[in-house]
Parts: C-alpha cells; sequence; structure tokens
C-alpha cells in the first residue's frame, strides 16, 4: 500500500538503505546532521555486524588491530539516533511501484526514498574447484575469520591476485605464520598502480619478508584434496591444490580470491534500476528511479564505480544534502591515490603514472637503497606519480596533481621533494607517524598530533576538510597540510585520496573566481546584490568569505562605476585601522619611502600623549605603529596626525622600502630613495587581491631586502632591474628577474602594468607568488615585456582605478565620512 | 513588565552591519541584517572575547572579526564544530526604532 506522506508536515517520510557499510552510514550521519527529524530511517545490513571499517580489515587479518577495534557505528548507535536495523537480512526485492523493499526472510520495509548502499562483490574466477571449502575471497568479516581459522589449522595458502588488496591478505597470512604464494596474471605485482622497476623493488622485499610468487600464472583449476591429502582435516570436499594452464601446480589449503570487485547491482537489476557497471547515478546520486538514490561502490557515476573511502563519503555529503531536501551539492568526480597497507613497506602511486605521448618522466633509481620514484610530467603539470622506499613527499605530489600546479619553477628540485622546494612545515619521512602526541603540527592554531589523531578517532572523520572543521588545523596558513594529510592516513587507515578541488569561491556558490570575475565585466554588474542574483548565489546574502572576494573583483573591474560596499570589507578596512587582539586598533600612518621629518615625529609624540597610546613600534616596513587605540579615537587620532592612511590594515598597497642610496651610502649606484618616494607615491591606494609590498634598492648588496617583495627593484650601474613575485611570509619565496630597464619612468610602468595584471587576474587572497605560481613567469613575461601597447594599456588602467581613489583616513578625519562606523550608542 | 529602553532608530544601524551600544560596563552588539531584522548580542565572542559588532554579517550570522567563528544572531551560539555561545538578549523593533529590555541589561551590567 502507498503511505507516502506530504512533505515536510505529518508523519515522517520514510527512508530505507539497504547496505550498512561505510559509505551509506556516513550518508545517514551527514544526513542526521542536515535534517535529523525529516525521516523515519530503516537499514538492512545483509552482515551480522554494525557499520564497521572496511579498510582496516588488513590490520585485524594481520593482528594488528582486532574486530572491536574497527567497529565506526556501534549498535547503540543506532539506537539513539531512532533507527530501526536489520542485520544479516537481505533485501531480495524492490518493489518500486508499492516503493516497498523485501528481504530474504520476509521482512517488508515502504519507503519514500530508497538509498541504495550495496557496495561491491568480490570477483571469483570461474574455474573449477571455485566453490571447494577453502577457497574464500577477502571482503568481510566472515572472510577474516575464515583467514584467521585456516592459519590455525593450515599450512599452505594461495592468494589469486597481486593487486592491493591481495597483497595484504598474503601480508596477513603471512603474519598468521602460513606458507604464502601470491598467484598473479601480469608480468609484475599491482600493474594498475605500479610501473615494472617499482613492482620488482616491492617483489624483492615482500620476498625478503617470505612471500613467494609466481607471476604470468594462469589459474586452470582448484583441486580437491584425495584420501592422501596430508592435511589434518583429510580432505572432504577442501581445496588441496592449485593448478595452472601451463601444466603446473602447487600445494594449497587454503585459496583467497583477491582479482578485483563488482559493483553489486544485482538487487538494482531486478528491479529495473538502469545499471552499466554499477548503478548509473547523477550527479546527485539519484539513479534513473528519482526516489532511488545510489552511492559507494555499488554506484557508477559518470562512468566510474569508486572503491576508495574518500570519494565515497564526498558522495555521501552531496547524497544527505538532497536527501534533507537542501537540494545543493553535486558530485564532479574524484582523483584518488593509492597507498599499500603492509607495515614496512612504503609505497605510493597516483595519477597517470605510466606516462606516454606528450608527456616527461623525471626518475629517481637506487636499487641498491630500495628507493625508486618517478614522476610523469605533462605541459608542466604533475600528471602521475610512483613511489616506493621513500613515500613523504607523496602527499605533495598528489596535491600538486590535482590542484594542478604549474611546477615549471619547481623543476629542479621536485624530485627531491617539498622541502628542497623552500615549504616549511613538511619535513621529515614518516613524520606523522614518528611524531608523538604533543607535537606541535599546526602553529597558526596551536594544535599538537594528539589534538588531531583524536578528533579524526572520536568523531569519525576522513577528509582534510573534515579535520580542518573539527580542530582548525590547517585551517590557517596551510603550511602543515602536507602533515595534516599525514597523520589523517596513518590514523584513518592509509587511504588516501581528495576530490579535486573546484576552487569555487566558496560554500555560497559552485561558481569559480574566473567565472566571477568574467561575468561581472561581461554584464557590467556593479553591485554585490546583483552579481548574486545574476549568478545564483545559493545564500541571501554570501558569508564572510565571498563578500569581500565579490567587493574587490567589483571596485577593481569597474572602479569609480561599482558601488565599494563597507559592510562587504573585514573589519580593518571597514575601520581603515588593524583590528588587534583585545578589540583595540592599531595606527600606521604613511611615510613616503621611509622618510620622516622633525614635524611629522614630533605630531606622532604627542598624539601618543594626547590619546594615551599605550604602545609606540617600529615596523619592519619603515614605519611607526601606535597600538591600543580606542576605535572612537580613530578619526582624532588621523585628524591630529595630519599624514595620509598607511594602508596597513588593507588588502592594498602597504609599505615601500627604500635604502638611503646614492644620496648617502658610498656604495649606492642609484637614488633608491627617491624611485621608493615615487612608486609609492604612483601607487598609494590602490587595491589589490592581497597585500602589496614593494622596496627599492640602490645598489646590489641590496639592503632593502627586496628579494622577498611583491615588486623589488635593484638599482645597478646601468639602470634598474626588476624582481617580482618575492615573498617573506608563510611561504618564503626569493623574487624572480622580470626585466632590466634604463629610467625611473620605465620602473614605474613596468611595475605597474604588473601590478594592475595581479589586481585584473589574480583570484582574491592570492599574493602575487600565488598568482606568478599559477600561471608561469613566461606568461607574465609575454603580457608584459613582449607587448608593449599591452603594458601600457594595464598601465593606464592603473593609473585610472586610482585616480578615483581618497585618502579614508583624510575623508573620515576631515569630512565625517561614515561617523556611525566610530561612535558607539548608549542606554 | 519589561521596561524597553529606547536606543536608536533601525537606520542608525547599517544593513548587514551593528552598532555598539554601552551600558554602565557592559557592550551590546545591536545587529540588522539585509531583511532588517535585529538582534542583540553581548559584544564578545565565545572563543576569544572578539567583539562581534565588528564582524561581517550575513545572513543570520554574524563572523567573528579575530577568528572567523560564525555565530548565529538568535542565539548567539557558535555554528557548529565550534562550541559556545554568546549572551543574547531580548530586543525589539517598533515604530522604526530599536528597544532594549532594561532589566536583562541591567543585571548584566551590575
Amino acid at each position: 500500500m502507498d503511505m507516502s506522506t506530504p512533505m515536510g508536515q505529518g508523519p515522517k517520510m520514510k527512508l530505507v538503505m539497504v547496505g550498512n557499510g561505510m559509505a551509506g552510514v556516513r550518508t545517514l550521519e551527514e544526513l542526521l546532521k542536515l535534517a535529523p527529524d525529516l525521516y523515519d530511517i530503516t537499514v538492512f545490513g545483509a552482515e551480522p555486524h554494525p557499520n564497521y571499517n572496511r579498510i582496516l580489515l588488513s590490520p585485524v587479518l594481520a593482528g594488528e588491530q582486532t574486530v572491536d577495534d574497527i567497529v565506526l557505528n556501534p549498535l547503540a548507535w543506532y539506537a539513539d539516533n531512532g533507527i530501526t536495523l536489520h542485520t544479516g537480512k537481505k533485501v531480495v526485492k524492490i518493489d518500486r511501484s508499492a516503493r516497498a523493499v523485501e528481504a530474504e526472510d520476509g521482512t517488508r520495509a515502504e519507503y519514500d526514498r530508497l538509498l541504495l548502499a550495496t557496495g561491491s562483490n568480490p570477483f571469483i574466477l570461474p574455474v573449477p574447484g571455485a566453490d571447494l571449502e577453502g577457497v574464500i575471497s577477502f571482503r568481510d568479516i566472515a572472510d577474516v575469520d575464515a583467514m584467521v581459522r585456516a592459519s590455525g589449522q593450515y599450512r599452505h595458502a594461495v592468494v589469486i591476485g597481486g593487486g592491493l588488496l591481495g597483497l595484504e591478505a598474503a601480508n596477513g597470512l603471512m603474519k598468521r605464520g602460513m606458507d604464502v604464494t601470491v598467484v598473479h596474471i601480469a608480468p609484475w605485482l599491482m600493474e594498475r598502480q605500479l610501473d615494472e622497476p617499482a613492482a620488482r623493488l616491492l617483489q624483492k622485499s615482500l620476498e625478503a619478508k617470505g612471500m613467494k610468487f609466481l607471476l604470468q600464472k594462469q589459474t586452470a583449476e582448484l583441486v580437491q584434496g584425495g584420501c592422501s591429502d596430508s592435511s589434518p582435516s583429510g580432505g572432504g570436499g577442501r581445496v588441496a591444490a592449485i593448478k595452472f594452464k601451463d601444466g603446473d601446480s602447487a600445494p594449497a589449503d587454503l585459496v583467497v580470491m583477491a582479482v578485483g570487485i563488482r559493483p553489486n547491482t544485482e538487487l538494482a537489476e531486478s528491479s529495473g534500476l538502469h545499471c552499466n557497471r554499477g548503478i548509473v547515478v547523477n550527479d546527485t546520486m539519484q539513479t534513473f528511479d528519482p526516489r532511488i538514490y545510489s552511492i559507494g561502490e555499488c554506484a557508477a557515476h559518470r562512468g566510474i564505480a569508486y572503491g576508495l573511502v574518500a570519494p565515497l563519503f564526498e558522495q555521501a555529503k552531496v547524497c544527505a544534502n538532497h536527501l534533507a531536501l537542501y537540494g545543493i551539492g553535486r558530485y564532479q568526480g574524484s582523483i584518488t591515490s593509492t597507498k599499500l597497507k603492509v607495515t614496512g613497506i612504503d609505497l605510493f602511486s597516483a595519477g597517470d603514472f605510466t606516462g606516454g605521448e606528450g608527456t616527461e618522466a623525471i626518475l629517481y633509481s637506487d636499487p641498491i637503497g630500495g628507493v625508486y620514484k618517478k614522476l610523469v610530467i605533462k605541459d608542466n603539470k604533475l600528471v602521475g606519480g610512483v613511489m616506493y622506499g621513500d613515500t613523504v613527499d607523496g602527499a605533495w605530489y598528489f596535491s600538486l596533481l590535482r590542484d594542478g600546479k604549474n611546477i615549471d619553477e619547481l623543476r629542479d628540485h621536485l624530485m627531491f621533494g617539498q622541502d628542497h622546494c623552500g615549504n616549511l612545515g613538511h619535513q621529515g619521512i614518516n613524520k606523522a607517524a614518528t611524531m608523538t602526541d604533543d607535537m606541535e603540527v599546526c602553529g597558526c592554531n596551536g594544535i599538537c598530533k594528539g589534538d588531531i589523531v583524536k578528533a579524526i578517532r572520536d568523531k569519525g572523520l576522513f577528509t582534510l576538510e573534515d579535520v580542518r572543521k573539527h580542530t582548525k588545523a590547517s585551517s590557517s596558513c596551510g603550511s602543515c597540510t602536507g602533515l595534516v594529510e599525514q597523520i589523517l592516513a596513518v590514523t584513518a587507515g592509509g587511504d588516501y585520496s581528495a576530490t579535486p578541488k573546484t576552487k569555487s569561491v566558496c560554500g555560497c556558490t559552485d561558481h569559480t573566481h574566473e567565472d566571477v570575475r568574467a561575468a561581472i565585466k561581461q554584464n557590467k554588474l556593479l553591485t554585490i546584490p546583483q552579481v548574486m542574483a545574476f549568478m545564483e548565489w545559493r545564500t541571501p546574502n554570501g558569508c564572510a568569505s565571498c563578500r569581500p572576494a565579490l567587493n574587490y573583483y567589483l571596485i577593481s573591474t569597474w572602479p569609480g562605476e561599482a558601488e565599494d560596499d563597507p559592510q562587504s570589507r573585514f573589519i580593518n578596512e571597514r575601520a581603515h585601522a588593524n583590528i588587534q587582539r583585545d578589540g583595540t586598533y592599531s595606527v600606521i600612518p604613511r611615510m613616503w619611502g621611509g622618510n620622516t621629518t622633525p614635524s611629522e615625529l614630533r605630531r606622532i609624540a604627542d598624539v601618543v600623549d594626547k590619546y594615551s597610546i599605550p604602545a609606540v613600534h617600529v615596523t619592519g616596513g619603515q614605519r611607526i605603529d601606535l597600538l591600543g587605540i580606542k576605535k572612537e579615537d580613530l578619526p582624532k587620532v588621523w585628524a591630529d596626525l595630519d599624514m595620509p592612511s598607511g594602508h596597513a590594515y588593507g588588502k592594498a598597497l602597504r609599505t615601500v622600502k627604500t635604502c638611503v642610496g646614492s644620496e648617502w651610502c658610498r656604495f649606492g649606484t642609484q637614488n633608491s630613495t627617491q624611485m621608493g618616494i615615487d612608486l609609492e607615491k604612483t601607487f598609494f591606494k590602490m587595491w589589490a587581491p592581497h597585500k602589496v609590498k614593494l622596496a627599492v634598492s640602490g645598489c646590489p648588496r641590496n639592503c632593502a631586502e627586496v628579494a622577498i617583495k611583491d615588486v623589488g627593484i635593484i638599482g645597478v650601474d646601468s639602470g634598474w632591474e626588476i624582481y617580482v613575485a618575492g615573498n617573506g611570509g608563510i611561504k618564503t619565496e626569493v623574487a624572480q628577474f622580470l626585466v632590466k630597464v634604463k629610467t625611473p619612468d620605465e620602473v614605474i610602468e613596468y611595475s605597474g602594468a604588473f601590478l594592475q595584471l595581479y589586481r585584473e587576474e589574480a583570484r582574491y587572497l592570492d599574493r602575487t607568488v600565488h598568482y606568478v605560481a599559477r600561471v608561469g613567469l613566461d606568461y607574465v613575461k609575454k603580457k608584459i615585456l613582449d607587448d608593449a601597447d599591452n603594458r601600457r594599456a594595464l598601465y593606464g588602467r592603473l593609473l585610472f582605478a586610482l585616480s578615483v581613489e581618497r585618502d579614508p583616513w583624510l575623508e573620515r578625519a576631515r569630512e565625517g565620512k561614515a561617523k556611525h562606523e566610530f561612535e558607539a550608542l548608549s542606554v | 513588565m519589561n521596561k524597553w529602553l529606547d536606543v536608536c532608530a533601525m537606520t542608525d544601524i547599517p544593513q548587514l552591519g551593528a552598532r555598539v551600544v554601552r551600558h554602565g560596563g557592559l557592550d551590546i552588539a545591536v545587529f540588522r541584517n539585509a531583511e532588517d531584522e535585529v538582534f542583540a548580542l553581548e559584544d564578545r565572542c565565545p572563543h576569544k572575547g572578539g567583539p562581534l559588532s565588528q564582524g561581517i554579517v550575513h545572513g543570520r550570522k554574524v563572523s567573528c572579526p579575530l577568528h572567523g567563528w560564525n555565530i548565529e544572531l538568535i542565539s548567539g551560539c557558535a555554528v557548529a564544530p565550534d562550541e559556545g555561545c554568546a549572551r543574547e538578549f531580548p530586543i525589539r523593533l517598533e515604530g522604526g526604532r530599536v528597544w532594549l529590555d532594561a532589566a536583562t541589561i541591567d543585571v548584566e551590567a551590575a
């Protein structure tokens, strides 16, 4: 009988889930978070267990963990959430017209929404003897139990399949004391993840542990033991040997088939749902019957049925969102990578590691030391890699691959890992595993390894995003991301993969920064509400991430025309001062090129006295910082200082640091101070995707430290050298040589053109170093050096944008602008 | 009976913004969102005491200016997985003016 109910009122809707595995239960968890009271939930599981972590079956088999250790949701969880759980009941029928499912034993449940999470079945070779006792697969707790029992009674184990699962099974059986032979049809092990040299090293080290291999062997038959069988149970339908097509044979008391998995689509197919190597689903995880969803290893999304946990959890998130009637979020596929969970063996592979036409490979091979690395590069991007013996940089390579980062600049050092590329926080082989719990991982947020491990264990986290949300680790500067990913891999079970970064602006939209900029430009959008309406933002007025980005894109695209919305600016840019930890503000007046005068210094001293300013600090940018000012005093302080805004609070032109140059210095070759003043006066009031710092040195001794600035100028005898995209912050990066020019006017034009290119093309919050890393220095040269018209046009657009900006301190101190911002009310 | 105190006109608070209301030693952040709803919270983030009045307002939430915690304007509580609540105060919008309840804020300010 159809008992469907209207949405949102009356009795709850009914959700039935078939399959009680990791992907399905994760969907329920996500759903309960979003809409705890929307559904009456019923779960059918064919196994007699609650949801457990299937990834960790290998350590259980190897005796490193117990079954209890790997249970993710104990029975109490189902009860606490009001979920009706039928364990040990296999669903055999879906009655789609009546919207009900039926289990083998006749248990029936009606549904308004059905979720098929039936997972996969091991593929069993169709050879004679495949149904003998002692022939099993490696898929669930029952299989592990059977293997553990057999290891206590028998000696010879044969594992058919030299892939990831087969090797993990073989390793476990060997640790249980069995004599293990791995039979594999391909010429080398793990041929889908490894190339031949890496596989040979792997084989060698497994052989050293005692594992035997029969490669390029095709199984013909599994032979039953006769009366003469020497095994203790003596025949009786149990396997005793394996025979190959070439006539060889080997003793086998236990045969584990690990030759692959097949999506379990039996139920879906029998009920008429479209299947093609999996239950076919769309980006919202719906099958061809929209009331029926499917996720996990049984689901085929864009032709791929995933077998790793991270993509399945991404699917779960999307599916839950739709079940909760939110209707936002799409699953767009994942890039995956592989790590082998065999203790003592480090192996990592990702992407297209074989290479081929149009690709280049960088190789490192040390057969004696047991280290092999191969990186495959195409069009200056990393597209794949295999590592054996030293996998510490696996996570880093994988992130380069996933983000499609241009590696041209890194190429020389790429093979030697991230430590050699000037990045902090990733050093040390398997650092995550050897760190103690009290060691700090995330310096920004003060998060130790123990905090992260605890959150991963207690809250069942599997993705980097989850860890960021719960612990804040890696959520600020991101330099510990590699380490956090390693901890995640070690703690959550070793499967490491993630979805590609789509770089949408934020959770309010699927559009990328580039999409948004193009729309603003092509459609002449002038306000944030216009952009949000035009691009169908999902939230009524965005969030603290997208609003500042949109505001910048608007004012930089349509200077003078677009509305600059103070409520969409971060407090510092709204108050034109830097908020401090106690809620007071700091003020840094501009000192052109680091020069000041007695009267400026007197005014500063007087202001400090008059407003009882508690701290005065000389900054690294050759200016003076007044700290601890009450917000309501700001306009008065600015009025009394009578100096221009230093913009030290903004994504804007900050300082132009200089040395004293040829005016004073006996080594100086150029008047760097004047050059700095001219640059600073020209680019004053410039908003940008992030802060911008300049410096000018008068000779190559470089006292103004230009190598870590967004634009750095070095005076030489014959002119000026211009360097760009240096960085002195989180990611220390030496600036790259752009061009040498003759005159100060050229310095200003070329620098301005570069800054305008950055202003027009960088994503909000990208520094110049990130922008140039993304587009490549060659691209910048093409736009600025090779094309003089374009350079002048860029510079012209910058000057126009600057012409409409005014000194914000002047407006507020002298003209009473934005008074309400600085005045408190009282009652 | 509640005694309501006249704080300001609604239009004194910028849309998607806030004003600080001083009452004795107590700072109250009074917010106005895009739908012209008003909310009152103690001006202290439950995380590290950041002034919520200085944050970016979106929907019925404010992002703390110090470390970006998102706080629900209705309840004063942090959006999961962060935990903690800022005190919320009764507030009324009537005749285009914003009113706070004297009794509740007096207790707090004392």
